[in-house]
């Protein structure tokens, strides 16, 4: 991997090696008042983190105080959650809608993104702004219709009806990310396959699939993150806690009215599903930061 | 048969078969998308040229462009369409501000530099329904941490109900979207900082730049393709809105934004019709804006599709 992306602006940012001279003069000799300015960005990043945390560890009067540190910590709220079967019904059903769109976008946008980044082809540049434009495309222009013709068909309130036009969303998302990745696998590879009598898919399989795991797995991340996050379309093509996701479980957890609303428990469940979002960013933290800015600077 | 005119004719041979694979090999993701987005788009425009009849299910008459006349002569669309506008605008400025400044901190060589990377992404992970309801419990009355902050300090905002007040709803949900989408501009605007070259920065140094002239004269002026992108995908973004209203306020209190209106119209009220125009105005407004960013501003946009071709 780091020999592939040695030109990447990304890489220098992930390997810190490799990072140009200039950054490394001066190092920790850092003005007090830049400090301040690290510590406020710390700050503001961490601090409603912690809130959350807090409000999740009250419970009854405690929720209406501003205690710092809750004087009496409860788990009780998490209790409630891991005990409410709409939340696990939920959570399996985001596990599967994301495992199974992630899964397939990559299958079908890495054959587009090899086409786009290697092989000649007419009206290339169209064909990428066409797929570029529909990153664009606010969600509720497909939601809309989607509604009526999912209730015609039956596929409202399903699963499956939920993968279909998240795929829609995942797919510009993976090609484009993808494209920038095999672009960076040097051409030398393929043509030594091409001497030895390799058709271009052959070459694609063999010799660009192999070497692009690393950049698949950067556009898993990233496709499966926006899958898991995606609201729009989840609250309008659905009904029931059976087809429910997550986020919208949990803007739905509010209860009756608004008045009531158990704002320890949401929170409780908001820490849940976050924990594993953390983690995916400690351990995958290199791969998403170039993932994300893949493409976005010509290196 | 001579070689010299076997040779040409085999490469484009090759050719051929090379534009027929890429053809096959974009075509199912090219389908996908023509059938689950263009389609239903279609769809929705037909949608929006009927009257529905709320009882009986099926009953439908061809009205032409009534709904939109409905629409846009309704304070409902309007006030949609501003609101949405003020919170692209105070949401995207403030991340590209804070964005480049996160991206000059990110770029400094210090210890503790690796650790500053990861606390600053974390928020970008957050799903955006609970980044409203961490939000939420910030400013939430007399538990929220920024309430409480600000009425021991005795200043203005403590003993608002902040999501129940025009204004400072608006400025919660500005915030929360601030909060989990700097991260983004900021590593964009990264990767466009660590392309300037260190020479470039020697020369300024040589002529005897200040640090703040430097920045203005030099950093800047390079950083503007990475800045404008940035921009480009947050407002594309931003103009979307919907998680951040509909948790936090259902759109009540200035901040129901297009999306959220289209939305309620269409499932709360069961106006196919009037959903269904509506949400064609929010489709048109983002291409819209679009448009004029990528032909104004996206001059880096337009260059990376030239070398494509």
């Amino acid at each position: 991997m780091s020999t592939l992306t040695a030109e990447r602006p990304t890489a220098a940012l992930a390997t810190r090696s490799k990072a140009p001279k200039r950054r490394l003069r001066g190092e920790s000799k850092l003005h007090p008042l830049v400090w301040v300015f690290v510590v406020a960005v710390m700050a503001f990043s961490l601090i409603p983190f912690y809130w959350l945390v807090n409000t999740s560890l009250k419970k009854g009067a405690s929720l209406s105080n501003g205690e710092l540190f809750p004087s009496q910590p409860t788990l009780e709220n998490y209790l409630v959650v891991f005990q409410n079967p709409e939340f696990l019904l939920a959570l399996r059903n985001s596990v599967i809608i994301a495992v199974v769109t992630t899964t397939v976008a990559l299958v079908f946008a890495s054959f587009a993104a090899y086409a786009l980044a290697r092989l000649k082809m007419r009206r290339k540049a169209m064909i990428l702004t066409l797929i570029l434009s529909v990153t664009t495309f606010p969600a509720i222009a497909i939601a809309a219709p989607m509604f009526s013709i999912w209730r015609e068909i039956g596929l409202y309130d399903t699963l499956l009806g939920l993968i279909i036009p998240k795929l829609t969303f995942a797919l510009p998302l993976a090609i484009y990310t993808l494209t920038s990745f095999f672009k960076e696998i040097p051409r030398e590879l393929e043509e030594s396959a091409y001497m030895d009598g390799a058709t271009p898919f052959v070459a694609f399989r063999k010799v660009i699939l192999p070497l692009a795991v690393p950049g698949l797995a950067t556009t898993a991340i990233l496709v499966f993150i926006s899958v898991w996050n995606e609201f729009l379309l989840a609250v309008t093509l659905t009904t029931s806690p059976e087809s429910r996701p997550v986020p919208v479980a949990i803007a739905f957890f509010s209860g009756t009215s608004e008045f009531d609303q158990p704002l320890g428990t949401i929170s409780a469940a908001s820490v849940i599903i976050t924990v594993p979002l953390v983690i995916l960013v400690l351990v995958c933290q290199k791969r998403i930061v170039s993932g994300m800015t893949a493409g976005a600077v010509k290196g | 048969m001579a070689t010299k005119t076997m040779a040409p004719s085999r490469v484009s041979g090759r050719d051929r078969a090379e534009r027929r694979l890429a053809l096959r090999m974009t075509a199912p993701s090219l389908v996908i998308m023509a059938l689950v987005a263009a389609v239903p788009i279609g769809y929705a425009i037909w949608l929006s040229l009927n009257q529905y009849s709320v009882r009986t299910a099926g009953l439908s008459r061809f009205v032409g462009l009534e709904n939109y006349i409905t629409a846009l002569s309704s304070s409902e669309w309007w006030a949609a369409f501003g609101q949405t506008f003020l919170f692209a605008g105070l949401s995207v400025s403030l991340e590209l501000v804070l964005g480049t400044a996160m991206a000059l901190l990110l770029n400094l060589a210090f210890k503790g530099r690796a650790v500053l990377r990861t606390v600053v992404l974390l928020p970008y992970a957050i799903i955006t329904v609970v980044s409203a309801i961490t939000w939420q419990t910030m400013f939430q009355p007399n538990m929220g941490l920024v309430t409480n902050v600000l009425s021991t300090l005795g200043l203005p905002g403590g003993d608002v109900v902040w999501l129940g007040e025009h204004g400072y709803a608006m400025a919660v949900i500005v915030m929360a979207d601030v909060w989990k989408t700097t991260p983004f501009a900021a590593l964009i605007i990264l990767a466009g900082l660590q392309v300037i070259s260190a020479e470039t920065y020697e020369a300024a140094e040589l002529d005897g730049a200040s640090k703040w002239q430097t920045f203005v004269n030099i950093t800047l002026p390079l950083l503007r393709p990475a800045i404008v992108l940035a921009a480009i995908f947050r407002t594309m973004d931003a103009l979307r809105v919907f998680d951040l209203p509909f948790v936090l306020t259902r759109g009540a209190n200035g901040t129901e934004s297009m999306s959220m209106l289209a939305y309620t119209q269409l499932r709360e009220n069961r106006l196919v019709g009037e959903g269904s125009a509506l949400s064609i105005l929010t489709f048109l407004t983002v291409m819209v804006v679009s448009v004029i960013y990528v032909r104004f501003a996206g001059g880096n946009i337009r260059d990376v599709a030239k070398e494509e071709q």
